[in-house]
């Protein structure tokens, strides 16, 4: 037995650290001295000054948080109605294409979704004179067409899960349908639907194929920097920036946990 | 007034299968009616044209007069309770109470004052602002009733309204809901598959199967006299005898059975010729038993062999073995 729980305990062990070790590392050496990312020069904040005065870093950051922040929410109301129609409108006509066209995005390779949107951009601009520049609206479009398939599928197996015959009380005590739709069926799945937005929110922080396909010269998003700045070796301020984020998510990953917490036992 | 509901050859299709099959019924103003039946029956779907939630393939429906065949279930004088009694979980008791009166437009004094009076008939005051997940099975039930009330419906419609709940419970509140319906004077329409909670609240059952109607009546005549094999089965119990009719007249009809080795006799109007054959069906609370040979007129006797005991209840299940089974 004794046995057992060690070799237990070891494994657990030897999980997170596999997990967090990479990540501890990354924040140990932002606060390194030195101008070499691995080698340790003593301790300074000097990369977290730095980063702040990088104004490419910063313009990055603005420009993939606002894309995220829209992408999101255009993702969040399309993917919502995706979800209704799929879960409340019966077995119409073409249902099945429907719902595999909803879904086909979030296992079509990522390679194949960039550059298949890049080339829409292309014959768009050649014909209609839109995009005249890929940027910002290129890249929201992109992230908005394969982040909506989350949400859609997140919000339509909340709606499968809800008794139907809550929407149909609703209109039977007199409201017309889309009242009830705001009554009734959107408090209900808001839960699913705040998930959804952060799950595309993340996606759209976070994708570097995508935007990398369909950005334009001077539209870099945080991914994209990065990328290329590691491409030249690792410069330590790069290190700080991913601190930041580090802490920032898990700053969030337990807000969310107390608030859920909170509100468990308030149910109770 | 006799037909209040006045459904004519009401047919309802799902693809190739037939779940109402052109149904005629009349329900009168102020009616407790149940409508009686095994799953999928069709009984739910019935209910489910009535309040509008399936249009009709064929026939039609008039409330009070008006032809609501194809009228939105918000635009009907009809409320439905529903099995699961759907609460909407977001809001509290009084919340979910005044809904349909908030989707009316009624001014806000007038609802919370008619709320009051909903929740003091439900008995459910000290719970105004309790959220649904916070209330037992019966006072959701309750909810349920009350904010399907609180309309004034012409018709109030209930599936399977007792279903959700423990068998003690079940009976108080199958009093309850008589005495609300009897105060209100609302024409009640319930679905149940439970026999022993149709025969004791309604005023009239209808019976139905595989989307037919087996026998309309009250209680007591179909329980007394069933219209075919179907209702005599599923209603209570029985024991059936198979036989030839011997004689038949406008009172009695008389079927000699080798399975009981005597000659029984049934009450009631003549259906059935001499020589044919026929099942003739006995209920157990009318069969007495003793050890001597009853001497009364007109008694019928059979002997046996008692094989089985069974305690129920509140009544003992007592099996016989007949000479000629044997």
């Amino acid at each position: 037995m004794k046995q057992q729980s060690r070799f237990i305990l070891s494994i657990l062990s030897f999980g997170y650290a596999f997990l967090y070790i990479p990540l501890a590392s990354v924040v140990f050496f932002s606060f390194n001295a030195s101008n070499l990312a691995t080698v340790w020069g003593g301790f300074s904040t000097r990369w977290y000054g730095e980063l702040f005065r990088n104004d490419q870093v910063l313009e990055a950051l603005f420009l993939s948080v606002r894309i995220a922040l829209t992408s999101a929410t255009l993702a969040t109301i399309l993917g919502t109605m995706a979800g209704l129609v799929l879960a409340r409108f019966g077995r119409f006509k073409g249902r099945t294409l429907f719902s595999g066209m909803i879904t086909s995005p979030m296992v079509m390779p990522e390679v194949i979704t960039g550059l298949s949107l890049l080339l829409l951009f292309i014959t768009l601009q050649q014909i209609t004179g839109w995009p005249g520049q890929r940027g910002f609206s290129t890249i929201t479009i992109a992230h908005t067409t394969f982040s909506m398939a989350y949400v859609a599928v997140i919000v339509q197996s909340r709606l499968v899960s809800m008794d139907e015959s809550l929407e149909e009380a609703a209109m039977d005590l007199g409201g017309r349908p889309l009242r009830v739709v705001f009554d009734i069926t959107l408090p209900l799945i808001a839960p699913a639907m705040i998930a959804g937005w952060l799950l595309a929110f993340t996606l759209s922080l976070d994708d570097l194929v995508i935007a990398s396909f369909v950005s334009g010269p001077g539209s870099t998003t945080l991914p994209m920097l990065i990328f290329s700045k590691v491409k030249l070796g690792v410069s330590p301020d790069i290190n700080a920036l991913a601190s930041l984020i580090i802490v920032t998510v898990g700053l969030g990953v337990v807000l969310a946990w107390l608030f859920g917490r909170r509100r468990s036992s308030k149910a109770q | 007034m006799k037909d209040f509901i006045r459904i004519r050859g009401i047919s309802k299709t799902f693809g190739d299968f037939i779940a109402v099959n052109k149904v005629d019924l009349d329900i009168g103003k102020g009616e407790l009616f149940s409508i009686l039946g095994g799953s999928g029956c069709g009984k739910t779907t019935l209910l489910r044209m009535l309040a509008g939630f399936e249009v009709p393939t064929a026939g039609s429906i008039e409330i009070d007069g008006i032809d609501v065949t194809h009228m939105a279930p918000y635009d009907r004088p009809v409320n439905m309770m529903f099995q699961s009694y759907a609460i909407f979980p977001h809001m509290n008791v009084a919340k979910n109470i005044g809904y349909g009166l908030r989707k009316e437009g009624v001014a806000k004094a007038e609802i919370a004052r008619r709320v009051d009076a909903m929740l003091e008939l439900v008995q459910l005051v000290d719970f105004k602002t309790r959220k649904p997940d916070q209330l037992s099975g019966g006072q959701r039930q309750r909810v349920a009733l009350a904010r399907a009330l609180i309309k004034r419906p012409k018709v109030l419609l209930l599936d399977e309204p007792l279903a959700a709940l423990d068998k003690k419970l079940r009976e108080h509140t199958q009093f309850e809901l008589m005495n609300i319906q009897d105060e209100l004077g609302i024409t009640f329409v319930v679905v149940t598959h439970d026999q022993e909670e149709a025969m004791t609240l309604s005023s009239r059952i209808v019976v139905m199967d595989k989307g037919e109607f087996q026998q309309v009546g009250t209680p007591k005549e179909i329980y007394e006299f069933p219209a075919n094999r179907f209702v005599a089965d599923f209603i209570g119990t029985i024991n059936t005898f198979e036989g030839i009719v011997t004689a038949a007249d406008d009172e009695t009809t008389s079927v000699y059975s080798d399975e009981a080795g005597e000659t029984l006799i049934a009450r009631g109007k003549q259906l059935f010729e001499v020589g044919q054959q026929v099942e003739i069906a006995v209920r157990p609370e009318k069969i007495f038993i003793d050890k001597e040979r009853s001497t009364r007129e007109g008694d019928i006797c059979l002997e046996g062999v008692v094989d089985d005991l069974d305690i129920l209840a509140i009544a003992r299940c007592i099996g016989f073995a007949l000479p000629q089974e044997k």
